[in-house]
């Protein structure tokens, strides 16, 4: 993976040193609050319900051991024992002191991370496939393109001050595991009709309080020009955007305001003047330099032969397992989801034991998945019967990645500042009732996401079942979503109609499956068989109790 | 008519985060021994002080919420305020509930 040079190095020291400065002049009280904000929030610091919230940022969800033994100690030194992934695979600590953290800035540095970006109206951290290199779908690894592109956009004079947040996304594969579909500008890796390797660049997808799918803006951009059609999108963005209302400040409203069409007009204007003037181009010995970095482990050769073992295990092969693109290795899936556990939390001795658990089995990095898992891309096939025992034993084996207990939860109201409702308690309570592994298999394939709020970073847009909190006159309700999707079939869900309760939510998801195992056709997935028969008949039977009510009231 | 509004006044620590409530010109961590205001105008004056607070690089964002008071007990009207003064519904392991002098159940 990537390492740090003497640039990046020196880079993130000075603005260690920097962050800890202001922080001395805000505890001075040489700068106000509202100063101090912006500045915080630059460095992934905010001020939550209970403390301070430290992001971290994990560029592409790519971990070494020795990064992920520093996240131990970081939770279990200044925060309370524990951290939580996030949907933009970035590691969350709760209960962070002010005074902490130019200490903590400092301890990350000493393993090449940082918070750089990981909040405020300025380029987030770049995602990716979290099977990049290691799927065999794949045209090549997206990750040696996301770190130019993390490279290009840390601190971009041009653009740290944009009217809002830009998130972008890197995938290489025809089945989209990064959500592209939903970022502000996403790049896929294509073959051309020459069988040239460049890039579709989509833009103008979002969540938030007005979901948009990314449309394209390029179907192929040469590998050299990459960064200059990148500038152009930004650049348009960063000209045109609107920044007198928060609520349109994004791409996607730019977009859908002037129209696909004059927006590629648009950026193909700037992409030209900028390629005109030959500063940007991508060298190929830059690129090939860059992706030395992400070159594959020597694999042995082995051959394709998966063990077996007993039911538990054969259970989590079945979820968890993927094919590997090298004979004799697989991908694996460590379920941050055990039933009624928090979604994204790992403790400081889980994510230690994880640490060394790729030391002893010679792996080099995990990943973190938007989907708030890990993933170990590249396991022996031999090695994985002592792998997930090894999981088992920390409570990481839960065999329901891609099902219905695998569920996508942002922290919701029992730790931000934003949310009107509580997440974490409605993903436990779901959980909880579809335990039944049996039944989960039988469920098959259904992403459930649930947001606290109109921001969506639980992802609800997105969920084949969607849940969004609201707060009304102080209480928490939760409105139902279908058929929405975050894969290459992306797909806004539709809101059924009014709110549930919190104790009447879980019933609901439960009768929208019932019914969907009962009108299912032969190897239809929910969101297939939810496209085929559409939200009437999953709307009759999920407020049948509250019609029930009303008629026996 | 009804009765007028119960509130308090919260902030959080600059240096901590932690959450603070307002009892006569200082600041308390728990909710139980919070200050409660019953007109509107010692609120609004005890708001006007706590700037002091914020001028002093002590506190962060003061602001008033509503409570009502039940059998002696006061309780936050909202879910947010509720979860502010215990901790995360999910974790009793962390937060104020997780410290017997400041549960505020």
């Amino acid at each position: 993976m990537y390492r740090y040079d003497e640039f990046d190095a020196q880079f993130v020291a000075e603005r260690v040193a920097q962050f800890g400065h202001q922080v001395e002049r805000r505890l001075s009280g040489a700068l106000t609050e509202d100063q101090f904000k912006p500045l915080r929030l630059m460095n992934g610091l905010y001020l939550q319900l209970h403390a301070y919230m430290l992001r971290v940022a994990i560029p592409y969800g790519t971990l070494a051991g020795r990064q992920l033994r520093k996240l131990a100690h970081i939770a279990r030194k200044y925060d309370r024992g524990f951290g939580h992934f996030t949907t933009r695979t970035n590691i969350q600590f709760n209960w962070i002191k002010l005074v902490d953290v130019p200490a903590i800035l400092a301890e990350l540095a000493e393993v090449e991370m940082h918070c750089i970006q990981t909040s405020g109206n300025c380029i987030r951290n770049v995602t990716a496939d979290p099977f990049a290199g290691a799927t065999a779908e794949e045209i090549e690894d997206p990750r040696p393109l996301a770190e130019i592109i993390r490279q290009w956009s840390s601190l971009h004079p041009e653009f740290v001050f944009l009217a809002r947040k830009f998130k972008i996304a890197l995938g290489a594969s025809p089945h989209d595991r990064a959500a592209l579909l939903y970022h502000d500008l996403a790049v896929e890796i294509v073959r051309n009709a020459e069988g040239r390797i460049g890039y579709k660049v989509l833009a103008g997808g979002g969540m938030g309080r007005t979901p948009y799918i990314a449309q394209v803006m390029s179907q192929f951009v040469e590998r050299e020009d990459i960064l200059a059609y990148l500038e152009a999108v930004l650049r348009v963005y960063n000209q045109d955007s609107r920044r007198d209302n928060i609520h349109k400040q994004r791409i996607k409203i730019l977009v859908n305001a002037i129209g696909v069409d004059e927006m590629r007009a648009r950026i193909a204007r700037e992409f030209e003047e900028i390629r005109r003037t030959g500063t940007l181009q991508l060298p190929p010995e830059e690129l090939a330099r860059i992706a030395a970095y992400f070159a594959p482990p020597a694999f042995e050769e082995l051959a394709d032969e998966m063990p077996s073992a007993d039911a538990h295990f054969e259970n989590w092969k079945k979820s968890n397992v993927h094919p590997h693109r090298a004979p004799g290795y697989a991908i694996a899936t460590i379920s941050l989801k055990a039933i009624g556990q928090i979604p994204g939390d790992a403790s400081a001795d889980q994510m230690e034991a994880l640490a060394d658990l790729m030391d002893e089995f010679g792996l080099s990095e995990i990943r973190v998945s938007h989907e708030q898992n890990l993933v170990l891309p590249h396991v022996r096939q031999r090695d994985l019967p002592a792998i997930f025992a090894r999981l088992a034993a920390l409570d990481l084996a839960t065999p329901n990645a891609g099902l219905i207990t695998d569920i996508i939860a942002c922290p919701g109201l029992d730790y931000c500042d934003l949310a009107n409702a509580r997440s974490i308690p409605v993903a436990q309570s779901i959980a909880r009732r579809f335990a039944d592994l049996e039944r989960q298999h039988d469920i098959g394939e259904l992403k459930l996401k649930i947001s606290g709020c109109i921001n969506a970073c639980g992802h609800h847009h997105a969920g084949h079942i969607g849940i969004l909190g609201v707060d009304k006159k102080g209480v928490e309700f939760y409105q139902l979503l279908l058929g929405g999707s975050g894969a290459e079939d992306a797909a806004i869900g539709q809101i059924m109609g009014p709110g549930f309760g919190a104790h009447e939510i879980a019933d609901a998801v439960e009768r929208v499956v019932n019914l969907y195992l009962k009108e299912r056709g032969p190897g239809e997935r929910f969101l297939d068989t939810y496209r085929r028969v559409g939200m009437e008949p999953f709307k009759n039977v999920a407020y049948q109790e509250q019609m029930n009510a009303a008629y026996n009231g | 008519m009804a009765a007028p509004a119960l509130k308090i006044l919260t902030a959080n620590h600059l240096r901590s985060g932690e959450v603070l409530y307002w009892k006569f010109g200082g600041w308390v961590e728990s909710l139980a021994e919070a200050e409660i205001f019953t007109d509107e105008a010692a609120a609004e004056a005890a708001l006007a002080q706590a700037q002091i607070s914020v001028s002093a690089n002590r506190v962060v964002t003061p602001y008033l919420f509503e409570v009502r008071q039940n059998n002696g007990a006061v309780h936050p009207i909202k879910e947010r305020e509720i979860i502010r003064s215990l901790g995360p519904s999910i974790r009793p392991d962390t937060g104020k509930q997780s410290v017997p002098e400041l549960n505020n159940v």
